[in-house]
C-alpha cells in the first residue's frame, strides 16, 4: 500500500506537516510538496520553469527547515509555486535539488495559506519502520 | 497534546508561580497572571512548559513571565517576557517572534456612531481599496534599494518625510517610530528582496483595520488626555508589523544563533529557543539587525494611518484634519529593548524580551511622551472582531514587577484547523453583519480561523491585568467595520 506523502496538522496560532518518504530524499520532497499543500492547489502548479537549489545547515533537522524556508523566500519575494522537487543529493548538512513550478498567477493559483517561516518548533525528523517521517511547524 | 502537569503555586487571585525548582535548568521561577479559570485552558498545551524553559536561559532576571493572553508559541511562548541583565544575559529572535514589531495604532476622530453608521460601508470599501492587504499583497508605494535602507534606519520618519502624516504621530509612537541602532549591513539581502515590494501593506492573518465605536470610558480623565471624549465616538485601530522582512530576519538570525549556541556553550532545552550573549558580535548584529525590522513595521504602520486618514477624508468629503484624526498612541508587542530597571534595588540595564506583550510604562517615566507624562503610557489590547477592545495605560506595578510590561491582546484558543472545521468563513461574515459588524476579506475562508470563538475573552485578560494593577483599564470600543488581510 503507498503511504500518504503528508499530512496536516493542528497548532494553536499556526499550522504543521507531518510529511512521510521511504527514504530521505522522499521526505524532503514530500515535505515540500506538504508546504505548497498549504500554500496552495498544487494540482494546479504547472512545471513551467525550473531552479536548482542548494542549501546547507548543521544537521538534517536542521537542513530540512533550511529547504523549506529557501521554497517560502522564493515564493514570498519572488512569486515562483513549485510542485515537484527532484531532491539530486542529500547529505547530513547538504541539499542539492531541482525544482519545477511556476510563476504565480492570481487568476488561476488561490492562495490557502500565507506561510511565513518552517520553524524548529517541535521539529522532528526520525526513521519511521522503514522509511522516515519528518513534523514541521510553520508560522503563518 | 499532553496537559501540562507542573505544580502552579498561587500567590494571589491574579498571581500565580511555577517554582524555580520545578524544573532543574530553571534560574528564576515563572509568574503568571491569570484567573483560576484560565489557567485551566493554559494547562491544555505545553505553554507553561515554555515559561519554565524561557527561566533557564542565562542571565534571565526576575521571572519568567506569563501575561493572561498567553498561548503555545514557538520556544517562548506568545504573550510571554523576560528580562536578561546585559552583562551575563542573552538575547534570542525567538523572544521577539518572527514578525519583529508587530504592533498597534490608534487614531482617533471627532466623528460619532450616528455619523459613521450610514456611510460605513463605503468607508470599509473605500480603505479596503486604498490599503493594499490580502497575501502576496504588494505596496503601492515603491521602495528601491537605496530608499529600503533610509525605511530600516529612519522607520516612521521616512514615511512621514515623503508626506504620509504628521511630525506630531512621531511624538505619540514608541521610539518615536525609530529604534535606535538598526544598521541596513546587518540585514541579509534576501530579508531586503521579501521586504521591498512588501512596505505599506497590511498582510494576512490576524493582521487588521479597525473601526470602532468607544461603548464605554472608565477613566474620563485619562481617555480625554488620549482624545477618548465620549461614548459612540469613533476610533480607527491598524495592527500590522514588518511581514516578510521581519520574518527573513528572523528566520537569518536564528540560523546564526544555532551556531552561536554551540559556540558558546549555552544548553537549551529547546532549539527553537537560540541565542547569543547580547554583548556578543551574534547578540549585537541582532539587535541591530531586528532594529531594521521594527522601523520597518513603524513605517508600515505609518504609511497605512495616512491612507487611513485619506480613505475616511474621501468618503467624508473633509480633511483629516476636519475630521480630527489625531494619532492617540503606536506600540510594538513583539520587540526586545534595552532598557534600565531595577533588579534586586540596584539599577541594572536589561534587554527585555516581549513576545505578544506590550510595553506598560508608567507616568512620568522619561521614555513615555510629553502629553502622557501625567497618566502612563497608552496600552492597546485588540480582541477578536467580534467582541472589543481595550484602551489601557501602564503603570507603577508594572515598572516594579514586569520591567513595564502587559498583555498585549486576547491570545488564541483554537487552533486556525479547528476553527474552520467548527465555522465557515462566509456564516462569520453574516453573523457579524447581523450583528452591525461589516467585514471585508480578501480570503473569506479563511475568516473563519479569525473568529470569536478562536480567541479567548479579551474582557477576561483586561481584567486580570488590571485588577494584578500591572495597566489600567481606561476605554473599551467594540467594531464596526473590519478589514481583514
Amino acid at each position: 500500500m503507498m503511504k500518504r506523502a503528508f499530512e496536516i496538522v493542528d497548532h494553536t496560532a499556526d499550522v504543521g506537516i507531518v510529511a512521510y518518504g521511504a527514504d530521505v530524499q522522499e521526505l524532503f520532497s514530500n515535505a515540500a510538496l506538504g508546504l505548497f499543500t498549504l500554500i496552495t492547489e498544487p494540482g494546479r502548479i504547472e512545471q513551467r520553469l525550473h531552479l536548482e537549489l542548494e542549501v546547507s545547515s548543521e544537521d538534517r533537522e536542521g537542513l530540512l527547515v533550511e529547504w523549506l524556508n529557501e521554497l517560502i523566500y522564493l515564493f514570498d519575494a519572488q512569486h515562483i509555486l513549485f510542485s515537484r522537487f527532484d531532491i539530486e543529493s542529500l547529505t547530513q548538512n547538504k541539499l542539492r535539488a531541482t525544482c519545477y513550478g511556476e510563476g504565480f498567477d492570481s487568476t488561476k493559483h488561490e492562495v490557502k495559506t500565507g506561510v511565513k517561516a518552517a520553524t524548529y518548533h517541535m521539529l522532528r525528523l526520525d526513521k519511521n519502520g522503514d522509511g522516515y517521517r519528518a513534523q514541521i511547524i510553520f508560522d503563518i | 497534546m499532553a496537559r501540562w502537569q507542573g505544580q502552579l503555586v498561587k500567590v494571589d487571585d491574579y498571581r500565580w508561580k511555577i517554582p524555580e525548582d520545578y524544573k532543574a535548568g530553571m534560574r528564576v521561577p515563572g509568574l503568571i497572571y491569570a484567573s483560576k479559570e484560565m489557567l485551566e485552558s493554559m494547562r491544555e498545551e505545553q505553554t507553561l512548559e515554555q515559561v519554565a524553559n524561557v527561566a533557564s536561559l542565562p542571565g534571565i532576571v526576575g521571572y519568567s513571565f506569563a501575561m493572561p493572553d498567553i498561548h503555545w508559541g514557538y520556544g517562548f511562548p506568545i504573550g510571554g517576557v523576560a528580562a536578561m541583565d546585559v552583562r551575563d544575559g542573552v538575547i534570542s529572535p525567538g523572544g521577539v517572534g518572527y514578525d519583529i514589531n508587530c504592533g498597534v495604532r490608534l487614531l482617533s476622530t471627532n466623528l460619532n456612531e450616528p455619523e459613521v453608521r450610514p456611510r460605513i460601508k463605503e468607508l470599509i470599501n473605500e480603505l479596503f481599496a486604498n490599503v493594499p492587504s490580502g497575501l502576496g499583497s504588494e505596496g503601492k508605494i515603491k521602495v528601491g534599494q537605496k530608499e529600503m535602507e533610509q525605511v530600516m534606519i529612519e522607520g516612521a520618519r521616512w514615511a512621514v518625510k515623503r508626506g504620509l502624516g504628521y511630525e506630531e504621530d512621531l511624538d505619540v509612537t514608541e521610539e518615536n517610530g525609530c529604534l535606535a541602532g538598526a544598521d541596513p549591513r546587518k540585514i541579509s539581502d534576501r530579508a531586503t528582496k521579501r521586504g521591498m515590494p512588501q512596505a505599506g501593506t497590511l498582510g494576512s492573518g490576524n493582521h487588521f483595520l479597525e473601526i470602532q465605536v468607544v461603548k464605554e470610558i472608565f477613566d474620563s480623565r485619562i481617555s480625554s488626555i488620549m482624545g477618548i471624549t465620549q461614548v459612540g465616538q469613533i476610533l480607527v485601530l491598524i495592527h500590522t508589523g514588518s511581514r516578510g522582512f521581519g520574518h527573513q530576519v528572523c528566520t537569518d538570525y536564528l540560523r546564526v544563533m544555532e551556531r552561536a549556541v554551540s559556540r558558546y556553550g549555552i544548553k537549551l532545552p529547546d532549539r527553537q529557543l537560540a541565542c547569543a550573549p547580547v554583548e556578543s558580535p551574534e547578540g549585537q548584529d541582532y539587535l541591530a539587525a531586528m532594529a531594521c525590522a521594527a522601523n520597518y513595521a513603524w513605517a508600515n504602520r505609518q504609511c497605512i494611518a495616512h491612507w487611513v486618514r485619506e480613505s475616511f477624508s474621501r468618503v467624508l468629503g473633509k480633511s483629516p484634519e476636519e475630521l480630527g484624526m489625531k494619532q492617540i498612541y503606536d506600540v510594538a508587542h513583539n520587540i526586545a529593548k534595552i532598557e534600565e530597571h531595577a533588579v534586586d534595588g540596584r539599577k541594572s540595564k536589561v534587554c527585555v524580551h516581549r513576545k505578544g506583550a506590550t510595553r506598560a510604562f508608567p507616568a512620568g517615566h522619561k521614555d513615555i511622551p510629553r502629553r502622557y507624562k501625567d497618566v502612563g503610557q497608552p496600552v492597546f489590547l485588540p480582541g477578536d472582531m467580534g467582541r472589543c477592545s481595550f484602551v489601557a495605560v501602564g503603570t507603577q506595578e508594572a515598572m516594579d514587577e514586569t520591567f513595564g510590561s502587559t498583555c498585549h491582546g486576547a491570545g488564541r484558543m483554537l487552533s486556525r484547523g479547528a476553527a474552520k472545521r467548527l465555522l465557515k468563513g462566509s456564516d462569520v461574515v453574516r453573523e457579524l453583519e447581523n450583528r452591525g459588524i461589516i467585514v471585508k476579506a480578501g480570503n473569506i475562508p479563511s475568516l473563519a480561523e479569525e473568529a470569536s470563538q478562536a480567541y479567548k475573552d479579551i474582557t477576561a485578560v483586561m481584567d486580570v491585568v488590571h485588577q494584578a494593577g500591572i495597566s489600567r483599564k481606561v476605554a473599551m470600543a467594540v467594531p464596526m467595520g473590519v478589514i481583514k488581510g
